[in-house]
């Protein structure tokens, strides 16, 4: 009873998301092995296209914050302690992260020859 | 360190579960789930059978016992029995009444959630025979049974209170937030138009068992937190009223909700409990050790007293003595939630007649206990199942944070994020969880998912 089988955590996601669950998991998938057969073609990471991801992934991991206030019908200014700040972090960062490699990725295939 | 974590993380994942702090490794964040824990793992092959097994009442506790029942059963006949067509997501009622969510976020039908193969029957249990192995439906309809479990859940008695009509829940700043989802959006009216005027605002709770005790704390919290959103509190007088010497059972918990209040400026009166209301003159009387105390009110959350359905009341079930006799909670072990003149009965839920927590979280931990307990007895073997009275409760402190707090039978705090989640502390993580992650648990545990 103590265990905690990680379909649990799946089973959990589903009633959460629904089919977005799928979607999202789709889009996860796919956009790191599209990354990953990028960095494979090209050998190299392009700074120029990096740094213009980064800049993307901020507004990314801003509207994650904006997307989990409205679905918890709070806000991050409610942060009280640690766990809260780590939180918002998590948040924040996996917005980050997503958007900057889905928009790398998006940049480098759709101008593979314009150096980004 | 960390490589160390990993692998232990990983083996004991291929060991079909994670441990409660290998799983801390994973993150905090959809940590909902370790509130209602999931079943044991259920890889074990199904117990062929032929028994007939009822289970009285289809709400949280009886319909996460039929889905486990039915995953881990082949050949048992399942039969529920509820009157109640809808389902009702208790744990959502408090946010309902706080005008986060509408009506319709906790209502969703029976039928959604019944497992293939079990029959449900949609009449009420008029009678108990555990002498005869027998139920009677409100029908006049006789079920036979070999094992049966009673999940009836509870009668909110608002008849016990002279002059509350629940009619009026909604009208001339009279709120309950438990009666139903309807009048839990009635509540949210009425105490939202005392945030916006002020006034004297009356908390309690009722001097028998209740279920989920934090609610009455709770909605408080929030009705003071309104109040100073829209700049009236300095208008406002609140006035907690305690049934007892504690705001809480649990002593380190009620040191903390003691604090808040006084920080909050919520006045507090122990010993007091609801005897009768005016509701046209807006006047509560309570029972105290001094003789009644009348309180005028501009708005009030009543909630009655809570007791087990006349049918398991008037049963030989309930307990024969004690604090719990006149009330009607089942006689069961606390440990295996087993009845205890009656081997093949068992209760879970609000109608068990245990010490502690009337909560979905509850439910989620009696529930495979009893179950497991139950199939033993079907193969003719010991269960070493074991119900440790945990349940939880995310204490809503204000709009936007709440207080993680889990404990067991023995009063002690059993946190599942021990250094990450502190119990006692206001915290948004905790209101996320309540408000994100909870509801999608709790549906699956229903299916018998989690």
């Amino acid at each position: 009873m103590k265990e905690l089988d990680p379909l649990v955590f799946l089973a959990v996601f589903q009633e959460m998301l629904g089919p977005l669950l799928w979607l999202m998991l789709l889009v996860i998938i796919a956009g790191t092995a599209a990354f990953i057969a990028l960095l494979v073609k090209e050998k190299s990471i392009n700074s120029k296209r990096l740094v213009r991801a980064e800049l993307a992934g901020l507004l990314g991991g801003v509207l994650a914050l904006v997307l989990m206030a409205k679905v918890s019908s709070s806000g991050f200014t409610d942060a009280g302690g640690p766990a809260d700040w780590f939180l918002i972090a998590l948040v924040f960062g996996l917005g980050l992260i997503g958007t900057a490699v889905l928009v790398y990725t998006a940049i480098g295939w759709r101008k593979p020859a314009a150096n980004g | 360190m960390k490589k160390d974590v990993l692998e232990q993380c990983i083996a004991q994942t291929v060991k079909g579960g994670i441990d409660r702090r290998a799983f801390l490794t994973l993150g905090a964040a959809g940590a909902g789930a370790i509130l209602l824990r999931p079943a044991a793992a259920q890889a074990a092959p199904r117990v062929r059978t032929s028994a007939n097994i009822v289970i009285a009442g289809a709400g949280a506790a009886g319909l996460a016992a039929a889905s486990q029942l039915a995953a881990r059963l082949e050949g048992a006949k399942i039969t529920l029995v509820d009157a109640r067509k809808e389902h009702f997501y208790q744990p959502g009622f408090t946010l309902v009444s706080s005008g986060i969510k509408p009506a319709s976020y906790v209502v969703s039908a029976t039928r959604d959630y019944l497992p293939a193969g079990v029959e449900l029957i949609e009449e009420g249990v008029a009678e108990f025979d555990p002498e005869g192995r027998k139920i009677v439906t409100t029908g006049g309809k006789s079920i036979a049974y070999d094992y049966l479990i009673v999940a009836t859940g509870c009668k909110l008695d608002y008849a016990a209170i002279a002059g509350m009509d629940v009619e009026q829940i909604g009208n001339n700043g009279l709120g309950s937030i438990y009666h139903s989802p309807a009048k839990a959006e009635a509540t949210w009216r009425a105490m939202s138009n005392f945030a916006d005027n002020g006034g004297v605002g009356v908390f309690l709770r009722p001097g028998t068992e209740m279920k989920c005790a934090g609610a009455p704390l709770k909605y408080t919290f929030i009705t003071d937190d309104y109040l100073r959103r829209r700049g009236n509190r300095g208008k406002a007088e609140l006035i907690y009223n305690a049934n007892n010497k504690a705001l809480f059972s649990v002593p380190i918990v009620h040191e903390k909700v003691r604090m808040l209040f006084e920080d909050r400026g919520v006045k507090v009166n122990y010993e007091r409990i609801l005897e009768s209301i005016d509701l046209g003159k807006r006047l509560a009387v309570f029972k105290t050790a001094l003789g009644p105390v009348e309180l005028q009110y501009d708005f009030i959350n009543v909630i009655p007293p809570m007791r087990a359905p006349d049918a398991v009341r008037n049963s030989p079930l309930r307990w024969q003595e004690g604090g719990w006799a006149n009330d009607g909670w089942i006689e069961v072990d606390k440990h295996k939630l087993r009845h205890k003149r009656f081997d093949n009965v068992f209760a879970v839920g609000d109608v068990a007649g245990v010490p502690k927590g009337k909560t979905a979280a509850s439910v989620k931990w009696q529930v495979p206990v009893a179950v497991d307990h139950l199939i033993a007895q079907i193969e003719g073997k010991e269960s070493s199942a074991h119900y440790g009275g945990y349940t939880s409760c995310p204490l809503i402190t204000r709009l936007g944070q709440a207080m993680l707090i889990e404990f067991d039978y023995k009063d002690n705090l059993t946190p599942s994020f021990p250094g990450v989640i502190a119990p006692l502390e206001e915290l948004w993580i905790s209101w996320v969880m309540k408000t994100m992650a909870l509801k999608p648990t709790y549906i699956s545990m229903l299916r018998g998912r989690a």
